[in-house]
């Protein structure tokens, strides 16, 4: 869209007042400002819909499925992306949509993977008109930035993602379900099945509040599915059958394991020193990482320091990987909350253990709702692509400007933590990691609590608490401008980027609702 | 007094390796020009590392570069390129006798004087990794004033003892006596050989334990992860660090009070106990370890 009347937000950031074709916005007020309003709002909710009794919803094929479902051009359309880059059904379903004749469709999966370059062709093609999305990378990272879609794209938390879709700001028509182990009346699941992906947590927010439920398997077991149904038959509308959700070693990757990587280790190793100086890791004490290289290097320390001192956290959040898992099943913690599993060594756990859980994405990270699990998060570890002197974080667009990342829960764990650590390089391909601004705002100052590097710490000087037990601790503290500078006498300072100011491809809404940031069109120098 | 209890090898033709040297904590970081690049890109690692010691900021660091042997047709252009960018030392591999660093002192002297620096400004580390070279340990670390320290060169050595490098490592106990109780004889330090498998760091901490034991004052070691394991085998006993405490306390305040006899814990106490134990208090004090608090 064209720069229309734009607002200037809490972070100084002007955002547009009203998005066309998307809706109004209000600008970001402050991290907490729209909880703090304490505003009961009404939820949407999937309809009632009396079903004469039946003993199979399985459709004769996907053709048929959506032709029941009512869809129509100018609807929108949901999935998961539980499935990752192991993911085909998605481009099963928009092939057939093409097929179909369907055009101006919203597109609001949960996320898109890396795998996901041919949404960039049906964009061109006209089948999708409208893109809400965490996650926008590769073809269609550049296609979005090139200025491909006339209407700007919704970047959204996943906790953001929930509240919309509770809400209403996405109001989704049919959702495609991938459905791992699903039985003829549509209860499914996600932990077992030929494309087993661990958790359903995204797909249990669309199903509950989606107007119409496919649910596509691959595996249709006997009635009723076993042993555990994450999807319950009276949320789905129709099931069809299909050859494969994926490709299984791709979903379910095998165990990660921790970086080699001296540089992020000595980053890891940093951020270790400074959560243990907090005092936060004490008995049931909460705590979550990303997958990343340096952020799952600092739970190999945080599992040591527990082993070493007989601690027992209370629970790990997130998306969980066989790491956290194998930390629960040590007794580290009492429970881990998962909303989406990272390998294959999780989705066996969840089978097997019951102290490993199963949540939706609200439950997760919804900022208004009677409580999601972020808020009482201890500590979390979090990586960056940029970062800037006001502790701004930038998940979401290169060193060139371009969309090539996810805002994934990064803002909601940062906002609900006690200690948010953002852990980073201090240089990457020769490009230094603090800029003087970052391009994109993912992830505000506020709420981030320390910027971890190999060559030193930062506190935002709002903790002044976390900067006193750091420096007593003899940790090495940097002011962020001087670390800056150290940096750039080894890097130089980059060129910015170029952008077309005048022309937005995508705003960045804040976790709740408000506009944080916009993405411009990128010029080509 | 600064510490050199960890010396981390970097490959000299390693700019990606080479920029990072700064933060692992090492206390001292060697850069290699020998055994780690190979003989194509001799040149460009030489002009490389030259080129950090003079821009990069090394901080509390220690640097020293590990040149080509003598034996070799980079000798001299690796003192030539290397001395004027003032390392702290040059590592001089195989020394075999006095006579080789009394060659590599000559032309550093030459080479330094040329450049308007004071003679001697850059130390020699002599390697012994030779059993020729271990023969004459005493006569190499007291042939010049420029060399600090002795270090042992374990790979070679074994293969010139014909032996096996095992776990265990009693196949270079006599070498590392050798080696501790000449550089202490000379009064320089004592740099024991690497640990080369990264994958077993307890190895690492059993060897890095005996070597503090038997008088070493660091260990070289050839990945970043191997550094906080060598500091723990140096961190000095608690116990041992208050009765330090007090001795240099006592010490301290005899001196006060001219008096000549020292007793501590009921014991007499006289000075290279109280050298030791300063050195002691030292060392605790880069593992956060504080004055008497608890005694």
């Amino acid at each position: 869209m064209r720069r229309a009347k734009m607002v200037r937000n809490a972070i100084g950031r002007f955002v547009p007042a009203d998005v066309p074709g998307i809706g109004s916005f209000e600008p970001y007020a402050g991290a907490m400002a729209k909880i703090a309003e304490r505003r009961e709002r009404p939820r949407i909710c999937a309809p009632l819909k009396a079903t004469p009794p039946s003993r199979n919803k399985v459709a004769p094929d996907l053709k048929e499925a959506v032709r029941r479902s009512g869809l129509e051009n100018g609807m929108t359309i949901s999935f998961h992306h539980h499935f990752r880059n192991g993911d085909v059904l998605m481009s099963l379903v928009l092939a057939t949509l093409d097929e179909m004749g369907f055009r101006d469709l919203t597109l609001a999966p949960s996320s898109l993977p890396d795998t996901a370059d041919f949404v960039a062709d049906y964009i061109r093609r006209g089948v999708v008109a409208r893109l809400h999305t965490s996650g926008l990378r590769g073809e269609v990272g550049r296609a979005v930035s090139a200025g491909e879609l006339e209407i700007p794209v919704v970047i959204r938390t996943h906790g953001g993602r929930a509240r919309a879709v509770e809400e209403g700001s996405i109001a989704i028509d049919v959702a495609f379900m991938g459905a791992p182990a699903c039985d003829v009346l549509g209860n499914f699941t996600g932990c077992i099945g030929k494309s087993a992906c661990g958790a359903l947590g995204y797909a249990q927010v669309d199903v509950r509040h989606a107007r119409h439920v496919i649910a596509l398997t691959d595996d249709l077991m006997d009635y009723p599915v076993r042993p555990r149904i994450s999807v319950p038959q009276y949320l789905v509308d129709q099931v069809v059958v299909v050859d494969s959700l994926g490709d299984p070693t791709k979903i379910a990757t095998g165990a990660v394991r921790i970086t080699r990587n001296p540089v992020d280790l000595c980053v890891a190793k940093n951020a270790f020193d400074l959560v243990a100086a907090s005092g936060l890791l004490a008995p049931g004490c909460s705590f979550q990482v990303g997958a990343g290289g340096a952020s799952l290097a600092v739970a190999a320390f945080v599992r040591e320091h527990l082993r070493e001192k007989g601690i027992r956290g209370s629970f790990g959040l997130g998306g969980i990987s066989g790491f956290m898992s194998g930390m629960l099943e040590e007794g580290l913690f009492n429970a881990m909350f998962d909303v989406q599993s990272f390998d294959s060594a999780v989705t066996g756990s969840m089978v097997r253990n019951p102290d490993h859980i199963e949540i939706d994405a609200s439950w997760y990270a919804n900022p208004l709702n009677k409580g999601c699990l972020v808020h009482n998060l201890d500590v979390v570890i979090l990586a960056a692509l940029e970062v800037d002197p006001e502790f701004h974080v930038n998940v979401m667009t290169g060193n060139d400007g371009v969309l090539r990342g996810a805002s994934g829960g990064h803002a909601d764990t940062a906002a609900g933590a006690k200690l948010a650590i953002v852990v980073a390089p201090s240089f990457r391909g020769g490009v230094p990691t603090i800029k003087d601004s970052v391009k994109t705002v993912i992830t505000p100052g506020e709420t981030v609590d320390a910027i971890v590097t190999e060559r030193g710490i930062c506190i935002n000087p709002a903790r002044t608490d976390l900067l006193e037990a750091a420096l007593k601790a003899n940790l090495p503290v940097k002011d962020i401008t001087d670390l800056k500078k150290e940096v750039e006498r080894l890097t130089g300072v980059p060129r910015p980027v170029e952008y077309d100011e005048d022309h937005i491809v995508a705003v960045v809404e804040y976790r709740d609702g408000t506009l944080l940031d916009t993405v411009c069109r990128t010029l080509r120098r | 007094m600064k510490p050199r209890r960890s010396m981390l090898y970097m490959p000299g033709n390693s700019p990606g390796m080479l920029q990072h040297a700064p933060v692992f904590g090492a206390d001292s970081v060697l850069l290699d020009l020998e055994d780690a690049v190979a003989v194509a890109e001799k040149d460009a690692a030489r002009r490389l590392v030259a080129h950090f010691l003079r821009v990069l900021d090394f901080g509390r660091v220690e640097v020293t570069v590990r040149i080509n042997g003598a034996d070799t047709p980079y000798f001299e252009t690796d003192l030539e390129e290397i001395i004027p960018a003032r390392p702290s030392a040059v590592r001089l591999p195989k020394c075999q006798s006095p006579g080789d660093v009394l060659r590599a002192d000559a032309l550093m002297t030459t080479i330094e004087e040329r450049h308007g620096m004071e003679a001697g400004t850059v130390g020699i580390h002599a390697m012994l990794e030779t059993a020729r070279g271990l023969e004459h340990a005493f006569e190499i670390a007291t042939a010049s004033p420029r060399v600090k320290a002795l270090t042992l060169g374990g790979q070679d050595l074994t293969a010139d003892l014909g032996v096996q490098k095992t776990r265990e490592g009693w196949e270079l106990f006599y070498a590392r006596g050798r080696v501790v109780m000449a550089a202490r004889a000379a009064g320089i330090a004592a740099f024991d050989t690497v640990w080369t498998d990264v994958d077993d760091p307890e190895g690492l901490a059993a060897e890095a334990k005996q070597i503090v034991e038997m008088g070493f004052t660091g260990k070289a070691a050839i990945h970043p992860s191997q550094i906080p394991v060598i500091h723990e085998a140096f961190r000095p006993d608690p116990r041992e660090f208050r009765r330090a405490w007090r001795i240099v306390t006592a010490a301290e305040e005899a001196e006060r009070q001219g008096k000549g006899v020292l007793l501590v814990d009921g014991r007499m106490v006289d000075g290279p106990i109280v050298v030791r134990a300063q050195r002691l208090l030292d060392l605790g004090v880069l593992y956060g370890m504080e004055g008497d608090e608890t005694a």
